[in-house]
């Protein structure tokens, strides 16, 4: 690229928009439908006894690279991952890229490399695409926005009205670390925590869950308000409640301590690697060893369980051997004063 | 997990509320009225459902101690209109911002373009003057003797650099001026004081003894881990069940020391002076403030920018001020989980996220 910083021109439609897009994207994303620029692309997904999944994310993080990703592995993963928790088989996304004139050339295809990347570990095509330029000061930087279409066999329901009492609640690993790695990455601390975000695809690994059992009722990714606001909205409205067990949620050392020192609570930060598996209580064992073989699973634990009383609610089990009730989120963690 | 698992294992909490019992049983439903001084004492009984598993004799009273909360709508009211000033960059801690004051809240302000800027420390404010030589940069100095040192340092800084685009908005208070002003109020009974286990690691525990000499009143100084509230209101209990004479004790020992951190101390001596201070839902209490020494007044954004604000004649049926000095509980409001929630907070208890309300709110289902 012979100019260093995005000008408004590289999204006016001409000569230079062109260059851009088949140098940086068509270049990474690698992609013969993509190739073709058509206006539309064209895709085989006749599967028989097979339905549609189709859902859209948009990104935004500041900042952009944080250790454990960036918005572009953000931006695949989340897509992917809406998809995968439906119990479907993510297969092409579309990418809508808005930029902020004066991006530094570089930094965009860096972004366009880790979604490439992403997307290939993942499985995922991406094949069609969009790109416009705003003036300076009319974005922040980049924002992304995917879309994703997957297939999921007819047979395969999931459901949170399917959750019975007794159903275990399954975690694949430990909360938190998203939220808290991007928050250090801005510095705003002023200590190195050491803490990377838990962002990756979890299409395999849902693929080994729903492989090992057919008794999985339902699965979400707890992304932002954490594990609270997903468990919550596992039962509102429900005559059913989960009874979480504290002493069983996986949490690192790292994120617990800086959680004390900033008065937050581990269980309403963000997670981009997580998914919550609601699943018949015979089949635990075999959904739990399945998980664990796997990479993005190994510190898998059963966290609690559905319960019939209290409706609506989530309750914990606190490590002092009481209960409380674990609320959603009200507006946004703000760090205390003491 | 270190200095945090040992404290949260139930093991070792299930002996301690069983010796609690012990030490209770011959006592009536709510008759040991013990008060948590300080709102993350509050927080952590709420977090690990403490009061659930405590006999029913025993009544956790919770106290002015959450600096957000007795903030006065004055204080709120003058840091929104300078945040309205031209140049101005308020920067604070993020309990402050939707904390309402008579007419509007920072969040609110920030929405309609004021420069409002979440600061994790208060030296981040300096240095946020640094980055914009061109504008005030406003510090609300907001807490207790646990963040008062460290503002001071920043003052302290910004003083040692010459900095003339910073100052500080002082709101500070001090934990025992109003722990002796509720013992003065007749309709407050409190039979042992679970005190605040930070702000006593700068004053340490000699400005508590006049509680047991002239009150009769056992203290505690506790950690903020479930285990160190549950062994805080054992010895607590053991004092008054067994008639002993009472004493100021450290539970908290190892963090806090008789003698305070002296260092923390004379920083606060250089910088601050005593002086009278509106509470929230209190009132007046005398020298229970802490207002910028002279000699540093162009640090004092009250003498940088005087700005005028109405004693607020904002009423509404908030109860704060009775639940601050532990007379009634969240429930006992008309306006709690109706018209006053975490998303729309009347009164500043249910914003922080130390305040009694709130934590009943989040933690204890009471709507």
């Amino acid at each position: 690229m012979k100019s260093e910083k995005i000008l408004l021109s590289h999204g006016s439609g001409g000569r230079s928009m062109h260059s851009l897009i088949k140098n940086i994207f068509v270049k990474h994303f690698d992609s013969a439908t993509l190739k073709e620029l058509e206006d539309s692309a064209v895709l085989d997904i006749s599967y028989a006894g097979s339905e549609l999944c189709f859902t859209t994310d948009s990104y935004t993080v500041d900042p952009l690279f944080f250790p454990g990703g960036d918005i572009g592995k953000l931006a695949v993963c989340g897509t992917v991952n809406d998809i995968s928790v439906m119990g479907a088989i993510p297969l092409f996304l579309s990418c809508g890229i808005i930029v902020e004139e004066g991006l530094e050339t570089g930094l965009l295809e860096r972004i366009a490399e880790s979604m490439a990347g992403t997307a290939r570990k993942a499985g995922v095509e991406i094949v069609t695409g969009d790109f416009k330029v705003v003036e300076k000061g009319k974005a922040d930087r980049i924002f992304i926005n995917t879309s994703g279409i997957g297939i999921r066999r007819r047979k395969t329901k999931t459901g949170r009205r399917l959750i019975k009492p007794g159903d275990k609640v399954i975690i694949n690993g430990t909360i938190g670390e998203h939220e808290l790695a991007v928050l250090s990455a801005r510095n705003s601390f002023g200590i190195t925590t050491g803490i990377r975000s838990d962002c990756a695809p979890l299409n395999g690994l849902i693929r080994e869950i729903l492989k090992a059992s057919d008794r999985v009722r339902f699965m979400r990714d707890p992304t932002r308000g954490g594990i609270a606001a997903t468990l919550n909205e596992i039962v509102e409205d429900s005559d059913r409640g989960i009874l979480l067990y504290e002493n069983e949620i996986p949490v690192t050392a790292k994120v617990s301590s800086l959680c004390e020192m900033l008065g937050f609570d581990p269980l309403y930060l963000a997670n981009e690697g997580k998914v919550i598996v609601v699943c018949g209580s015979k089949d635990t064992c075999k959904v739990l060893t399945a998980m664990k073989k796997h990479p993005f699973g190994r510190k898998s634990a059963i966290i609690g369980e559905v319960v019939r009383d209290p409706e609506g609610k989530v309750i914990m089990e606190t490590l002092a051997g009481s209960h409380r009730i674990v609320e959603m989120l009200s507006g946004s963690q703000l760090p205390r004063i003491c | 997990m270190k200095y945090i698992s040992e404290f949260r294992d139930r093991k070792v909490a299930e002996k301690l509320v069983a010796e609690i019992r012990r030490e209770a049983e011959d006592f009536r439903e709510g008759c040991i009225r013990i008060m948590e001084v300080c709102g993350t004492h509050t927080m952590t009984i709420g977090k690990f459902g403490i009061r659930k598993i405590l006999p029913e004799s025993i009544r956790l009273l919770s106290g002015p101690g959450c600096p957000v909360c007795v903030t006065p709508d004055t204080y709120m009211d003058t840091a929104i209109k300078l945040s309205r000033m031209k140049d101005t960059v308020i920067a604070t801690f993020g309990d402050m911002m939707r904390v309402p004051g008579s007419f509007s809240s920072l969040e609110k302000e920030k929405a309609e373009g004021a420069r409002i800027e979440v600061i994790y420390s208060p030296l981040d404010a300096v240095d946020i003057a640094d980055r914009h030589p061109g504008q005030g940069v406003i510090l609300l100095g907001i807490g207790f003797e646990t963040t008062v040192p460290a503002v001071a340092l920043a003052i302290k800084r910004a003083d040692e650099q010459k900095k003339r685009n910073f100052c500080v908005l002082s709101g500070h208070k001090l934990i025992p001026p109003a722990m002796a002003a509720l013992l003065q109020d007749r309709d407050v009974r409190i039979d042992g004081f679970l005190c605040p286990g930070h702000v006593s690691t700068v004053i340490g525990s000699h400005p508590y003894e006049f509680i047991p000499q002239r009150y009769k009143i056992p203290c505690v100084i506790g950690g903020f881990e479930p285990v160190d509230i549950l062994q805080s209101i054992l010895m607590l209990v053991r004092k008054i069940a067994r008639h002993e004479e009472p004493s100021v004790e450290i539970q908290y020992k190892r963090i806090v020391k008789s003698e305070g951190n002296i260092k923390a101390r004379n920083i606060i001596d250089d910088i601050f002076c005593r002086t009278d201070s509106e509470w929230r839902g209190i009132g007046n209490i005398k020298d229970s403030g802490l207002a910028i020494r002279k000699r540093y007044k162009f640090l004092d954004a009250e003498k940088r920018f005087p700005v005028a604000v109405k004693r607020s004649g904002r009423r509404t049926s908030c109860i704060c001020g009775d639940i601050l000095k532990g007379k009634k509980t969240p429930a006992e409001c008309r306006l709690f989980g109706r018209s006053c929630t975490p998303e729309n907070p009347v009164g500043p208890c249910m914003v922080s996220s130390e305040g009694t309300c709130a934590a009943f709110y989040k933690y204890e289902g009471m709507r």
